[in-house]
């Protein structure tokens, strides 16, 4: 170890794999995972969100997690969602390429991607 | 990619319970469900909650499994890690949370972690031990970065003096202050050691930093080597601590081939490095004069101070000596400044302390927390109260040189003055609580025939004193004492307190001079109405058995392997048979009897 420049470089490499731990996300992305979401395609989704939060940058402040039925199994694969002080925005019916737009709009940009929410659907 | 981790604690507690078969299955069972790219295993250090062990942790949702067992990991893996539904009936639920209706699944928010601060222990089961990117990942060798690219060497010792950073080992001596003393002498050689020689019955702190976090003592012996001038280092570590052993030989292997070891570190100039010097599980070899003597590679004995090891320490050489847990917090305080650890803790006692909490207890474990915490919030919170509902009767610290706390001093804030004040002593940070069931006689009594064993026999007063004054208990327990024993034990203890060599008969008294300040009742008892009023001390004991209560059932009779119990003439109103009865003659008071007894009838007094 010759600079601290080497050392940064080290932690910044390894910085996504103990940020899990810490789970101090300010974001909480929950995917259903249940045998409904399961069965519904949520496995691509819930690794699409994982793999894209690191890719981009944000793993300091957004946790992808997993739940278990939330009841709305129509609309399953679901994602929630939750951010403090915002209310809680759910996305239903969701695809790995939908996955990556989430990102991209809304943890990204901060926007909702109001055509994949619940709200949508429902009206 | 990996979106969940499984940690499972690796510490000597879980791998003695089982966790490593438990680490196989996991293994076994992702591979299974086909899981080993999107999920990791990752073997930890101490946890803390030794009691509830094997414990594994899942993350990013930090579901706390407690008791885990080989046939369990199925379960977790297909229902948590594939399906997302946390296993709750293996989920760590609080005892004195049953009134709440969800299971608090989240580590962090237990009762036993809430109250904690954790600085020493912070990586511990949360890191990989055995990988220095994870620990360079959570700001890892950055106070050594920051120490040898911004900071003098006097500043180093200004940050850490000004921290109030005080000796952890059972002393409290100011580590700043000791490495001031040793900063200005010149000399072509000078040396850091790391006493890592828990010696203390029931106390594993130091083992479990050392297990779980490694790369933070081999980072402050740097620092510290960077602030006294010294290039070498010694870590004592006792034979006894496999694990221990291992993961900190890893750790300075790996810390060489990154360069933060060797020479000419971060392009300062300076150089360090450092070597494992195993002990043979000798007590006396904690002692700091003793460690370097067994450390230059003779007979672990103590040599009168001064010179101290400041001016003439190892090989004659001025030495600086810290213990695992202060070491483990000198990175955090270069790192977070002087005033931070400062901001913690109280008056003179700065920081925050780890105990190991075990005895009668219901969380035995490792807990870490603020100087100041009252006892009563470290048994009844951290600690989740007495088991069976039995009282609070005393909690022992500093181990066989400690002293005990009775149940009327329980809201004394923990702290190096305050335990010193009352008669105790901090000691390393072992914590052992005691109920209405344990002999106050009996505990110092334990731990002095653990002194008498451990005296290294140099000087006199500890070598014979010592055993005067087992005799002279055993003579009490024995029911053959009388009132001017206990007044010839009190000023015996007083006289090896004064004229022992080191620390350790300075201090051996101590568990016998704290109970005989705060049970002095219990001795009379002893000695006077021949009675041991917990019922441990089995000479003082008498088995008997109530002759209305009993039914005859023969149970105990046929339990007693020397036949003392036979049968009377006597038919208890209600009962068909005749009832039994205990010959004392030839009772050997094991206990047998009352303990297979259906009705009670047998008591003990």
């Amino acid at each position: 170890m010759k600079s601290l420049a080497e050392l940064q470089k080290i932690k910044a490499r390894m910085q996504d794999r103990v940020v899990l731990r810490e789970g101090s996300g300010d974001i909480r992305v929950v995917v259903g995972m249940a045998t409904c979401g399961i069965a519904a395609g949520a496995r691509p989704v819930l690794n699409e969100f994982v793999k894209d939060v690191s890719e981009e940058g944000l793993s300091d402040k957004v946790t992808v997690s997993q739940t278990g039925c939330i009841g709305i199994c129509q609309y399953e694969p679901v994602v929630e969602i939750f951010e403090a002080d915002k209310e809680k925005v759910t996305y239903v019916k969701m695809t790995a390429e939908k996955a990556k737009e989430v990102v991209e709009k809304h943890l990204k940009g901060g926007s909702v991607v109001e055509q994949y929410t619940i709200g949508a659907y429902q009206s | 990619m990996v979106r969940a981790q499984v940690l499972i604690c690796g510490g000597t507690g879980c791998t003695s319970s089982g966790s490593p078969k438990i680490r196989a299955e996991f293994e076994t069972q992702i591979k299974n469900f086909d899981l080993e790219s999107e999920v990791k295993l990752v073997q930890t250090g101490c946890f803390g909650l030794c009691s509830l062990g094997p414990v594994v942790i899942v993350y990013p949702d930090g579901t706390f499994y407690s008791r885990v067992t080989v046939e369990d990991v199925p379960e977790i893996v297909e229902e948590h890690l594939l399906k997302g539904r946390p296993v709750e009936r293996l989920v760590y639920n609080d005892a004195a949370e049953t009134a709440d209706e969800n299971v608090e699944t989240a580590l962090s928010e237990t009762r036993f972690y809430k109250a904690q601060k954790r600085v020493a222990l912070r990586n511990c089961g949360v890191i990989d031990p055995e990988n220095i990117e994870e620990y360079i990942a959570m700001d890892g060798y950055a106070a050594l970065g920051k120490a040898l690219t911004e900071m003098t060497p006097e500043d180093v010792i200004k940050c850490v003096s000004d921290s109030g950073l005080r000796g952890r080992g059972g002393g409290g001596f100011p580590t700043g202050r000791k490495w001031a003393l040793c900063a200005p002498n010149k000399a072509p050689q000078k040396y850091v050691v790391c006493n890592a020689d828990e010696g203390d019955p029931g106390a594993f702190m130091d083992r479990s930093v050392l297990e779980g976090d490694p790369h933070a003592i081999i980072e402050a012996m740097a620092i510290a080597g960077y602030a006294i001038g010294a290039t070498k280092g010694f870590v004592y570590v006792r034979a006894e601590y496999p694990i221990a052993v291992k993961r900190l030989a890893i750790a300075i292997g790996q810390a060489r081939e990154y360069g933060l070891l060797g020479d000419d570190i971060f392009g300062s100039g300076f150089s360090f490095d450092l070597q494992i010097r195993l002990g043979a599980g000798a007590f006396v070899c904690g002692e700091e004069t003793a460690l370097m003597t067994s450390i230059e590679g003779n007979r672990g004995e103590p040599r009168p101070r001064p010179p101290y090891p400041a001016v003439k320490g190892l090989f004659g050489c001025p030495t600086v000596e810290n213990n695992v847990e202060t070491f483990a917090n000198i990175p955090q305080i270069i790192l977070n400044g002087a005033e931070w650890f400062a901001s913690m803790g109280t008056e003179k006692s700065k920081g925050t302390k780890v105990f190991a909490l075990g005895g009668k207890i219901n969380n035995t474990g490792l807990v870490e927390i603020p100087m100041g915490t009252t006892l009563r919030q470290i048994i009844e919170d951290i600690g989740g109260g007495i088991p069976n509902g039995k009282k609070f009767k005393a909690a022992q610290t500093g181990g066989p040189s400690g002293g005990c706390i009775p149940e009327s001093l329980i809201d004394t804030p923990v702290d190096y003055d305050n335990l010193t004040a009352i008669g105790c002593m901090m000691g390393s940070g072992g914590l052992i609580i005691m109920d209405e069931d344990s002999c106050m006689v009996d505990m110092a009594k334990f731990f002095l025939d653990f002194t008498v064993d451990e005296s290294c026999g140099k000087c006199t007063p500890c070598r014979v004193g010592m055993k005067r004054l087992m005799e002279m208990l055993e003579k009490i327990t024995s029911g053959n004492g009388t009132l001017e024993d206990l007044d010839r034990i009190e000023e015996l203890c007083y006289y090896i307190k004064e004229n022992s060599l080191c620390g350790l008969g300075q201090t051996a008294p101590n568990p016998v001079l704290a109970t005989l300040k705060f049970f002095r009742e219990e001795y009379v008892s002893h000695v006077v109405d021949k009675k041991c009023p917990a019922g441990v001390c089995k000479d003082l004991l008498t088995y008997t058995i109530d002759k209305d209560k009993c039914i005859g059932c023969g149970l105990c009779a046929r339990n007693c392997p020397v036949n003392a119990i036979t049968r009377t003439d006597y038919i208890a109103p209600g009962h068909k048979k005749e009832s039994l009865e205990i010959h004392a003659d030839k009772c050997i008071k094991c206990g047998a009897c009352m303990s297979n007894c259906k009705f009670k009838a047998i008591s003990k007094k």
